[in-house]
């Protein structure tokens, strides 16, 4: 592949952007916020839940008080989505974490997509057919009163697995994007119990991700997923919520395991735009970031007091459209796995505690560390190169300076956000994996040799 | 009052002439009795059917069902109207603020932001319909006209029309979507391209019907006019005008009716298939929110699809009967 342009644009802008966080450091002064250069602004979502911050704030006016006049279209599918943020058709989007950076990078479709704020923490979920349900339960540990211990292990598919591979079937399973947090997710989870997921090779063509592949992965829509299921086309699948829950109301899959406990508090969706937008439209982009960073405060307020009425937002037919009662179920704090077993998940959707809205460095480049071990970034790359492309990427510049126009203007305080005075966007060493493996995002390389499968520092298929 | 005694006499007299009162029985039973019947057997097979099927979203909607969300169909749209309205007094309100800080501020009114209502989609999908079909009439009978009058001609454009009229307008979807992407390109366009999408596609399939009908109407004028044209020595344009058009109407509305039938199924795909507003849209939303309600909301709008397909047809026959001078033609 070319990466020596992106790599030299890479470097351009990385220093660039890197001046440019450092000047608006020094410059802590905050000067009064201009009117939106662009004040009519469509934005695209995918319909699922995460998706909240974008609908509350145009419900509940926060857009509007930026004067911002938003329309919001649901979108078929991922690529239909980043296309249209792409070409212009859409202003800005409810994306995938790993699609600005994929974008970025020129793996799919080449352009240059920022994110300024962060859309959520976890909310994703692994789901099973009733059947291989069935065939797992043997393998999986229970407690006195008989249900199953959490969280449960891709160890007890392993089995299922090989079973299906001896008669020769497939074992397929779907996910969401190519470079979806669910793909990253479902082959982590996959990974860590034994069952190879399959490597890339965009070098040689083959981005089919099936390559030594025991468990075989390929794109589905989220809405579609519980459909797919039912088919029998797919096995299992990894998607953002309500669509775990509705296969649990519509009795057709088991969700075995949430992405809290595969990476608790695991960055989620990111709000992207391109780049021309933020350079051409400066002040439009800081304020559509204050309404988001507002409407993801007023979801987790008062904890979360104000949950159950965006569950009545998101169940509008315009937004997710699902049924209260599925939405409900993990908007809420609990979630539903076999039937009858819900359990209390207060975290299983955040946006705005732990500092979910804030654009963390670190956050892009665990992203990028896994598109490397699957080998959707087929060499090696260097720490730096690491460092700059989530610079190029993730810019909490932007996100700081809707947070400090925020503050100043009394609308929320200072000890809401990170002190971004000392804040270099590094989140400290994380340890809350379901393997164990602790992950540093200053020290990318050393993490992908931790792996015991996945590609490996200087390996090349 | 006198009405009424005539009728009573009319009445009375029936011993007389039962044969009339059969008659009038039977063209009673013939335009109401049966058609309500037939409504009722239909509405009765349909809720036992709809009972027994169950799906993973619940049952089946049965006619019950639908009429609740008819009700609710139209409860949003009244909401969503007046959201509409806060939403403009807010606006008014925050430009008259900003003129008062910033008096350079040109206010400008945005249309308002929120979803299109089912009554919204209808809207749509009428308006999309209509406007492909006037553009493929405006070229189609131009073009069927000059191809039934002349032979050569004929035979120069009828392969191509018989290779492209098979062609279901939803292959060309994608490429119209490419195209109108590529080709218009403005900063403030008066039409979305999502509209202009749809738009083309339901024109490609208007079209080749149209031509074909046209030019075989064209075609087969009985001679016997042509001949009278010819010895009045008419010019070719009156020859077109008075012969021609007159005695090829009925042909060309037929093209003209089956065409818009299928330009109705095709827009709804075409819609669903490229996310563009309107009716179809509407179907696939509710397919992929998958609440408890979106069954019989999809069955609403199935309903209504039917009903606006029966209605189009019926209007263009009543057009065809206005302007045919045969008014026997149209009957069928």
């Amino acid at each position: 592949m070319q990466w020596c342009t992106p790599i030299k644009k890479a470097l351009i802008t990385a220093v660039a952007s890197v001046t440019i966080t450092a000047g608006v450091s020094m410059s802590v002064s905050a000067e009064e916020l201009g009117y939106p250069e662009k004040e009519e602004l469509t934005f695209g979502f995918i319909k699922l839940t995460d998706m909240a911050p974008i609908a509350v704030a145009y419900e509940k006016g926060f857009f509007e008080d930026e004067g911002l006049y938003v329309t919001i279209e649901a979108q078929a599918n991922w690529k239909v989505l980043l296309d249209g943020v792409i070409d212009g058709r859409l202003d800005g989007a409810h994306m995938l974490a790993g699609q600005p950076i994929a974008a970025t990078m020129g793996f799919g479709t080449k352009a240059d997509i920022i994110t300024p704020f962060s859309m959520d923490l976890n909310g994703n979920g692994i789901t099973v057919s009733n059947d291989i349900w069935e065939q797992m339960k043997p393998n999986i540990p229970k407690m006195d009163d008989g249900r199953p211990v959490h969280p449960i292990k891709a160890d007890a598919l392993k089995p299922v697995v090989e079973k299906y591979k001896s008669e020769g079937k497939p074992f397929n399973m779907g996910m969401v994007f190519p470079v979806s947090t669910h793909n990253y997710e479902l082959r982590y989870w996959l990974a860590a119990g034994g069952i190879h997921p399959g490597f890339y090779a965009p070098h040689k063509g083959d981005i089919s991700g099936q390559i030594d592949a025991d468990a075989l992965l390929s794109v589905t829509p989220p809405p579609q997923m519980p459909a797919t299921l039912e088919a029998g086309t797919i096995y299992g699948y990894c998607v953002g919520e309500p669509w775990n829950q509705q296969a649990v109301f519509k009795g057709i899959g088991v969700p075995v395991v949430t992405d809290y406990e595969i990476w608790k508090d695991n960055p989620e969706k990111v709000f992207g735009i391109t780049r021309e937008f933020s350079e051409k439209y400066p002040n439009t982009t800081v304020r559509l970031t204050r309404a988001l960073i507002r409407a993801a405060k007023w979801l987790d307020e008062n904890n979360n007091a104000n949950r159950p009425e965006a569950v009545k937002i998101l169940s509008q037919s315009n937004y997710v459209g699902a049924d209260y009662d599925v939405i409900a179920n993990s908007m809420t704090g609990t979630f539903e796995y076999e039937k009858g077993d819900k359990r209390e998940v207060p975290d299983f959707n955040v946006f705005f505690r732990y500092n979910a809205t804030f654009p963390y460095y670190s956050d892009a480049i665990w992203y990028l560390t896994q598109m490397r071990r699957w080998g959707q970034i087929a060499e090696d790359k260097s720490d730096d190169w690491y460092k700059e492309m989530a610079a190029k990427v993730y810019r909490p510049d932007i996100y700081r300076k809707a947070a400090e126009s925020l503050v100043a203007e009394g609308l929320m305080s200072a000890d809401e956000f990170p002190d971004f005075a000392k804040e270099d966007g590094y989140r400290g060493p994380q340890t809350h994996f379901i393997d164990g493996i602790v992950y540093d995002g200053s020290k990318p390389n050393e993490y992908i040799n931790k792996f015991s499968i996945g590609l490996k520092a200087g390996e090349v298929l | 009052m006198s009405t009424m005694t005539s009728f009573i006499t009319k009445i009375s007299d029936s011993n007389a002439s039962s044969g009339t009162v059969k008659k009038l029985v039977n063209d009673i039973t013939k335009a109401v009795i049966f058609p309500v019947l037939g409504f009722l057997v239909f509405l009765l097979l349909w809720s036992v059917a709809a009972q027994n099927i169950d799906t993973s979203l619940g049952k089946f909607p049965g006619p019950a069902a639908v009429v609740t969300q008819f009700g609710s169909l139209y409860d949003e749209h009244v909401r969503e109207r007046d959201k509409a309205v806060a939403f403009y007094e807010r606006q008014e309100k925050r430009n008259a603020a900003r003129i008062a800080k910033d008096p350079d501020y040109v206010p400008k009114i945005r249309e308002y932001t929120g979803k299109e209502t089912f009554l919204d989609q209808i809207v749509t999908s009428l308006i999309t319909v209509m406007s492909g079909f006037a553009v493929a009439a405006v070229m189609a009978i131009p073009l069927g006209i000059a191809v039934g009058l002349s032979k050569p001609l004929n035979s120069a454009i009828n392969p191509i029309v018989q290779v492209f009229k098979p062609v279901s307008p939803l292959a060309w979807l994608p490429l119209v979507t490419m195209v109108v992407s590529a080709l218009y390109v403005t900063p403030d366009p008066i039409v979305p391209k999502s509209f202009l999408n749809s738009m083309i596609t339901v024109t490609l399939c208007c079209l080749w019907p149209m031509v074909i009908n046209t030019s075989v109407g064209v075609a087969s004028i009985d001679s016997d006019l042509v001949n009278v044209s010819k010895v009045l020595r008419l010019s070719p344009l009156t020859h077109v005008r008075k012969i021609v058009l007159p005695a090829s109407v009925p042909m060309i509305f037929t093209g003209m009716r089956l065409s818009l039938g299928v330009a109705w199924m095709v827009l709804i795909a075409a819609e669903m298939l490229a996310q563009n507003p309107g009716l179809g849209k509407f179907v696939w939303d509710e397919f992929q929110n998958g609440s408890s309600d979106s069954l019989s909301r999809i069955m609403a709008a199935v309903l209504v699809i039917g009903f606006i397909g029966f209605l189009l047809d019926r209007g263009m026959l009543q057009i065809q009967r206005w302007v045919s001078w045969d008014k026997s033609s149209a009957d069928r």
